[in-house]
């Protein structure tokens, strides 16, 4: 066993924690997420100079070859930075979409241009009543003569208005909540009948509410090689597991980052003439706060280094585990973090409130503690 | 032991109940069932609504001084019933907490310009307690008042005056003597709000609204008589104002009224092709929160209504913000669970009336998330949870 990091792994931690540092200030962030697109595009080019988009993909598909290990440092220092961007919804949703799921074909035409950071992507795979359930699609594909024709609704869609591509996840058989008859759809952002709603999310986030009437697609916008149709269902978890790992990484950035912001702030703060820090009941709450990242990053160690295993049930066991563990601990990090920080800590002006934002968000994402919990249990059984 | 209302307590639920039917103004009701509050203008309103009902702007306040003269009893079952149907909160700062005090302390001159208007609903309050450097130690304090012939002169600032920009008066609290125990010295003013001098910079909280403010005085001039008690003995008032906050600390009724919409919440949303309400585990979670709000709903009216009746409750009252904010926070992020994917759309124009584009997502979708962020306050405002376990730790365990 060995939990360290190699030399050119924490030359690249370092390098994004320096983008972090220099590029992302606080105030920076702000301004950024409060206009559209919500991101800085030049940010997004030095993304794939720096080849951060490219790190995660396998070589043969223009990237660089890199381990879950290079996606978890991301997403660490992304977290600890509030860096909001479509990397998630590029990169890790959309890219691995079409790289576990798409034809050889698909892989060397598209992937090659999200490592360029050419082609944004998003992954359109909830709906308004499937809630966690991956399964639940009802949004339907029917077979045309040249191609597929999709109608549905898609619910908080990220990053969909950046967009060139979105990949869809439509039912070609089935009712809407069986495992089988579900296929992905490479689907062009300005198709004819794909109407958008853009909004903001809580954390100063991007999604959408996508709308498909009677949108075409053709038959090589399936992805996947022919004589798939309909199996996409364990692609789409795999996907999922992925995102997993990605916000699990990104939270315990952020649970770190209010660790030491509010151990910073105790350590200063005078109220009754002492440092908040000398009072023995915050004491022992902040060193609960530092149990919690300590296992939090434990169980991010977890997701990532099962996110490869061939074993649906191995992977998904340790991306439930870490998803249920990860999301409780963050939620009271940052929870105690508001508290401990007092009046000041629920100011828009500071980071910390942002941070219990940003985790809430997570924990709403690819399924929150509470159904992690039960698939864990499923998969044990 | 009698665990019913009284009879007079009953006709007066049903009248309230009557009234938040027939005249609360449906735009309030809304607001309060997005979690949300009136300010300003619409507290005007809603203030002299009150009034004309029969002094009910001033709940606790006797017929002789204009209130309705109701007994603990149907004050209590005034501020739960408005809750549970859904109208606003009467405005505290005025009737609630300085109105008693100028009662009990206020020269003759104070009362005879404050109670009536106070009472009517013509005043709003803000109060200035806090500072960026005095929070839980309040007694720290340090903006000044210097006695300049017949007017205080104040320098320094306010933290979180909260409603600051809405309000036409503030109490506060002002240091004018700096040479003894840090209680000692402190001076209890009203002071006009578009005095010359004054300037208001708004505090926006994490969740993206405007509630409170930070207050600069640079040279503010106000009468002496504006004084509330004696000069340096203001910490006197301060606590009396305190004890005041018997009624609602916990605010149980709220939290019932939360309560019922997370269920009704629960039972829209879709969940595993059934509805959330069906998830064992959701149920288990708003079972257990409902349960938590009962055994505070009892010991709340325990303590109010045990030997002595409220005149009598102690340090005991802060077990009741403790509990009472915890389980507010837990309702609200109960909610915004529920809500699952659509507790994260940032929409919060959707809730306004004459919205006409199509919402996203249910309806809560517009505040859930909101809400569970700005609940995060209650456990750090008046007192914070920390200093009332302080507080019990001391006074009620005495450790
Ligand atoms: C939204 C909002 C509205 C407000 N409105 C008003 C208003 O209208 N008027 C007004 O005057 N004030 C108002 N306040 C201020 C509020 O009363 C203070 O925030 C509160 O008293 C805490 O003080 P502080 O913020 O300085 O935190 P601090 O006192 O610095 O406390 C920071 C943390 O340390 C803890 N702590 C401090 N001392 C101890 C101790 N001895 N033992 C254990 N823990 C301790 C606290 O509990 C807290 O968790 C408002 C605050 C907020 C957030």
């Amino acid at each position: 066993m060995d939990f360290s990091l190699s030399e050119e792994q924490t030359i690249f931690r370092d390098s994004v924690a320096r983008f972090v540092a220099e590029e992302y200030p606080f105030d920076r962030r702000q301004a950024l997420v409060a206009e559209e697109p919500g991101y800085d595009g030049a940010h997004w080019r030095r993304f794939a100079e720096l080849g951060w988009l490219a790190a995660t993909l396998p070589e043969d598909y223009g990237g660089l070859g890199g381990t879950p290990v290079e996606g978890m440092l991301l997403a660490e220092q992304f977290g600890r930075g509030l860096v909001m961007s479509p990397y998630l919804a590029t990169v890790v949703l959309g890219a691995n979409a079409i790289l576990h799921g798409g034809s050889e074909d698909q892989k060397r035409t598209l992937l090659p241009q999200v490592a360029e950071g050419r082609l944004k992507l998003a992954f359109a795979f909830a709906e308004p009543q499937s809630r966690y359930d991956l399964n639940d699609v009802a949004t339907t594909a029917r077979g045309e003569k040249s191609g597929y024709r999709i109608d549905g609704h898609k619910g908080v869609v990220f990053h969909a208005a950046s967009a060139d591509r979105i990949v869809v996840s439509a039912r070609t058989a089935g009712d809407s909540r069986d495992p089988d008859g579900i296929s992905l759809f490479l689907v062009d952002a300005k198709a004819e009948g794909l109407e958008a709603r853009h909004y903001p999310t809580q954390d100063g986030g991007r999604a959408s509410e996508l709308r498909f009437d009677g949108v075409r697609v053709g038959a090589e916008d399936r992805l996947g090689e022919p004589g798939t149709e309909g199996s996409a269902l364990p692609v789409i978890e795999r996907v999922i597991d992925h995102a997993i790992a990605s916000v699990c990484a990104e939270a315990t950035g952020a649970m770190w980052a209010v660790y030491e912001q509010t151990l910073t702030y105790l350590k200063t703060r005078e109220q009754f003439g002492r440092t908040l820090g000398s009072f023995q009941a915050l004491q022992h709450r902040m060193v609960d706060v530092y149990m919690k990242c300590e296992l939090a990053q434990s169980m991010v160690y977890e997701v990532t280094l099962h996110l490869d295993v061939p074993d649906a049930v191995v992977r998904g066991r340790a991306a439930a585990s870490a998803k249920y563990e990860v999301g409780r601990n963050a939620r009271d990090v940052g929870q105690e973090g508001v508290q401990l920080h007092g009046g000041i800590g629920m100011t828009f002006d500071l980071p910390i409130g942002h941070y219990l934002k940003r985790i809430t968000m997570i924990n709403s994402s690819f399924g929150d503690p509470r159904h992690q919990l039960r698939r864990y249990q499923h998969l044990s059984s | 032991m009698e665990i019913a209302y009284r009879p007079e307590s009953e006709a007066l639920r049903e009248e309230i109940r009557a009234f938040c039917r027939d005249e609360v103004p449906e735009e309030f009701k809304r607001a309060v069932r997005h979690e949300g509050e009136i300010e300003g203008e619409d507290s005007r309103r809603w203030l002299r609504m009150l009034y004309e009902k029969g002094g009910w702007s001033a709940p606790g306040w006797s017929r002789e001084l204009g209130g309705p003269g109701w007994t603990y009893e149907q004050q209590y079952v005034f501020e739960r019933e408005l809750a549970l149907n859904d109208a606003p909160r009467v405005p505290l700062f005025g009737a609630g907490m300085i109105g008693p005090a100028i009662i009990e302390f206020g020269s003759r001159a104070l009362q005879e310009q404050f109670l009536p208007a106070i009472l009517k609903g013509e005043i709003l309050w803000c109060q200035g307690y806090s500072e960026p450097n005095s929070g839980s130690d309040l007694a720290s304090l340090q903006t000044s008042a210097v006695r300049d012939g017949d007017h205080y002169v104040l320098n320094g600032t306010k933290m979180w005056t909260s409603d600051g920009h809405h309000a036409d008066w503030m109490f506060g609290l002002f240091r004018t003597d700096n040479s003894g125990k840090k209680q000692h010295g402190i001076t209890v003013l009203l002071v006009d709000m578009r005095t010359p001098g004054i300037e208001l910079r708004p505090i926006l909280t994490f969740d993206g609204g405007h509630e409170t403010n930070q207050t600069f005085f640079d040279d503010v001039r106000v009468p002496v008589g504006n004084r509330l008690g004696e000069e340096h003995l203001g910490w006197t008032v301060a606590k009396y104002i305190l004890g005041l906050e018997r009624f609602g600390t916990a605010e149980v009724s709220r939290s019932q009224s939360s309560l019922a919409r997370l269920k009704r919440i629960a039972r829209d949303q879709p969940s595993s092709g059934g509805r959330l309400v069906d998830d064992e585990d959701f149920a288990d979670a708003i079972t257990e929160v409902e349960l938590e709000l009962r055994a505070l709903e009892l010991t709340e009216q325990r303590f109010l209504f045990g030997p002595g009746g409220p005149d009598a409750m102690g340090a005991e009252a802060s077990m009741l913000k403790i509990r009472g904010t915890e389980v507010q926070q837990r309702i609200t992020e109960l909610t915004a669970e529920a809500l699952g994917y659509y507790s994260q759309p940032f929409v919060p124009e959707q809730l306004a009336e004459g919205y006409n584009e199509e919402p996203v997502g249910p309806t809560p979708a517009g505040y859930a998330a909101r809400s569970y962020f700005n609940m995060r306050k209650t456990s750090i405002y008046s007192g914070s949870n920390e200093i009332q376990k302080n507080i019990i730790a001391k006074a009620v365990l005495g450790l």
